[in-house]
């Protein structure tokens, strides 16, 4: 028989779990109510208690054309953000996996970028991609602003995406090699005594039965793209959400609208908008995607 | 599809394989007719996968040669060498179904759907799959998965069938039924098989051609029968027969004739005597060539315990510092603890050096050809 030890006492357990307890009223809970309260409340331009206005701070942000951009800006950002992140993850996994010569050193590689912070990636990326100085100066001499996004909108969220994509990149290699590892040897084997080549044995035996890995980094990354601290670090320092509002993600302008604007009611208001798409999204995926991951 | 053009001959040459610094094979030289079925015996590390999985090339080959239908195939993709492999863990698709699994090798060769509907029947037919082909593998029992890896390696219609220890994951009832059908399917399609496995009794009644295999080295390669009557050494002697052969380590006295076996004396054929004068010898007998006196004999021995199998026993006795197997039959009135004789047939005993553990009556047949065993008969007799 198992031997389970017991408190005796209620407050002792308590007073265990207190540090925890304690950091998430302090960081989680108090902030998510006072963003609530905020929401349906104005502050008196001189002081004096917050009056209650209903769905006023709704109404304005959803008349706000901006905003509109900045949830488009955010879903292009988060969906091919994670396309991306996912595709170069499995592409480097499937290629560390087969163990050639060397492979421990790429493993290593592969990883590393997801120790950099994204602020420090963004700075990075700023002068490895600028225009008149990094990769693609030589092109731009050749064929003047193909790319500028200091000038563009489009370029520089493309910006934004790839130092995203290269970040992240490393996160999702380390599950999917770990995914592709737990495949039995054996099938690779077999599909290759079936006829099947690297790339179709990758295609028709490795990535489906990496459903389910893939399914959670979906589920994780689209929630990074759309609320990841990267995302606002990485806008923040690379574009400050320009040029004209081009990489405005939602969270970098809830940012600016509470800190720079102080308006921290229309800025809470926005947060709740954001809690509720990515439930949506959440949902839409567990609800839909799910189906199709054949868990073994 | 003719018979002939879906056999293959195969040649193994010198090959070997290392990791690193270590070597699994040392230089192994087979060869294997079109349309035989061969398996390769050993104990678990013995390299005999590897050498299956080199043939497959599922392994790169560290050095010698291996030919199919007289091309070399070293550099060549599992693909381009015709062969289909079963393995112990059946490898199925496990997000396949039944047919997909069945149809996968053809679907990779782009065979129209058509065709490769009907195919994947007429093989699930083969194997008696049929009710079963919408199926995941995952709702399948242990046997029936079995069928679905043979039915994958059947379906390309493989020049070599390659089986790495297929049978090892079934139940013992199940494991006589699926080698039956493994035989059974051998003559049917008479393609090349080679099949890996541990288990002698597999070996002994699948095999057109049996190799025996111990670390790394080929220790024997023969018919079933010739191995098991004629074991090339101590490994082979020890490693089929079931109860394993008795094992002795001794040296022959000349002035009598005989070799020395617990506190008693066997005679043996003065000629042969003389010939093995002076050397450390191992010498075997197997268990059922033993015979039990229970009101005792020639060599003394104590029975420690009995083994019942239902169609005899297996006598586990003492003789001096030695331990001993004889099967004996049911009538044969013996209990745990009695004191019996034991009679050694001095034809069925097996002589092995020592050091090398090689067999010795095959140096000696080019001598003395066939005469020694049928003379020590007419020795023992009186």
């Amino acid at each position: 028989m198992e031997k389970r030890s017991v408190f005796n006492s209620w407050w002792l357990p308590i007073l265990f779990a207190l540090p925890q307890i304690l950091l998430i009223l302090l960081f989680f809970y108090w902030p998510a109510i006072a963003v609530m309260k905020w929401a349906f409340t104005l502050e008196p331009p001189f002081g004096g208690a917050a009056e209650f206005v209903g769905l006023t701070n709704f109404k304005e942000v959803f008349a706000d054309p901006f905003y509109w951009k900045s949830v488009a800006v955010s879903l292009i950002f988060a969906l091919c953000g994670t396309f991306f992140t996912i595709l170069v993850g499995l592409v480097l996994a499937i290629a560390v996996d087969r163990q050639l010569p060397g492979s421990g050193l790429f493993r290593f590689l592969y990883i590393l970028p997801y120790a950099i912070a994204g602020p420090a990636a963004g700075m990075a990326f700023r002068f490895i991609l600028s225009p008149e100085r990094g990769l693609m100066a030589s092109v731009n001499a050749a064929f003047p602003d193909f790319w500028n996004p200091a000038k563009y909108g489009t370029h520089a969220l493309v910006l934004v995406i790839v130092i995203f994509a290269w970040k992240w990149a490393g996160y999702t290699f380390i599950f999917l090699l770990a995914g592709l590892q737990s495949v039995p040897r054996s099938l690779a084997e077999a599909a290759a005594m079936d006829g099947a080549g690297p790339i179709r044995r990758a295609v028709d035996i490795q990535v489906p039965l990496l459903a389910p890995t893939l399914f959670f980094l979906l589920v994780i990354m689209m929630t990074e793209g759309f609320v990841g601290s990267d995302t606002f670090g990485i806008v923040h320092s690379t574009t400050g959400g320009g040029p004209n509002h081009g990489t405005e993600v939602m969270v970098f302008r809830i940012v600016d609208e509470a800190f720079k604007g102080l308006n921290y009611s229309g800025a809470s208001a926005q947060s709740i908008v954001l809690i509720g798409l990515i439930m949506i999204f959440t949902f839409i995926q567990f609800r839909f995607i799910e189906k199709r991951v054949h868990y073994k | 599809m003719n018979k002939v053009s879906k056999m293959a001959d195969i040649d193994i040459r010198a090959v070997r394989k290392s990791y690193g610094k270590t070597q699994t094979l040392h230089g192994v030289d087979l060869c294997f007719a079109s349309g035989e079925f061969v398996v390769i015996l050993g104990p678990s590390g013995c390299g005999k996968s590897t050498l299956l999985r080199m043939i497959a090339g599922l392994e790169e080959i560290t050095a010698g040669e291996i030919a199919i239908n007289r091309r070399v195939v070293n550099r060549l993709e599992p693909r381009e060498r015709g062969c289909a492999m079963v393995f112990q863990n059946y490898a199925l698709y496990p997000h396949m179904t039944v047919a997909q699994n069945i149809g996968y090798a053809l679907k990779v060769a782009s065979v129209p759907k058509v065709e490769r509907e009907r195919r994947i029947k007429e093989t699930a037919k083969v194997v008696g799959l049929c009710e079963y082909l919408t199926r995941k593998p995952a709702a399948l029992s242990g046997g029936q998965r079995q069928r679905v890896a043979m039915a994958r390696a059947i379906i390309r219609e493989p020049k070599v069938f390659l089986f790495d220890e297929p049978l090892s994951n079934l139940d013992a009832k199940l494991r006589v039924t699926m080698r039956a059908e493994i035989r059974k399917l051998h003559q049917r399609l008479s393609a090349t098989s080679i099949f890996v496995t541990h288990d002698q009794v597999e070996a002994m009644t699948l095999a057109d051609k049996l190799v025996v295999m111990n670390k790394g080295h080929v220790e024997q390669v023969g018919q079933p029968l010739d191995i098991y009557h004629r074991p090339a050494s101590v490994f082979v002697a020890s490693f089929i027969g079931s109860p394993a052969m008795n094992l002795f380590d001794t040296r022959v006295e000349v002035d009598t004739a005989s070799v020395r076996i617990g506190a008693a004396q066997v005679p043996i054929d003065p000629a042969l005597a003389a010939r093995l004068r002076g050397r450390d010898l191992t010498i075997g007998i197997r268990p059922e060539q033993c015979v039990v006196l229970p009101d005792g004999g020639r060599v003394p021995a104590k029975i420690d315990f009995i083994e019942e199998l239902g169609s005899g026993r297996v006598v586990h006795a003492e003789m001096g510092d030695q331990t001993f197997a004889a099967v004996i039959g049911e009538h044969v009135n013996v209990r745990a603890g009695d004191r019996i004789g034991l009679e050694l047939p001095s034809s069925q005993l097996h002589f092995f050096d020592r050091d090398s553990g090689r067999r010795i009556d095959m140096e000696i047949n080019s001598s003395v050809p066939q005469q020694v065993a049928g003379a020590s008969t007419l020795a023992i007799a009186h």
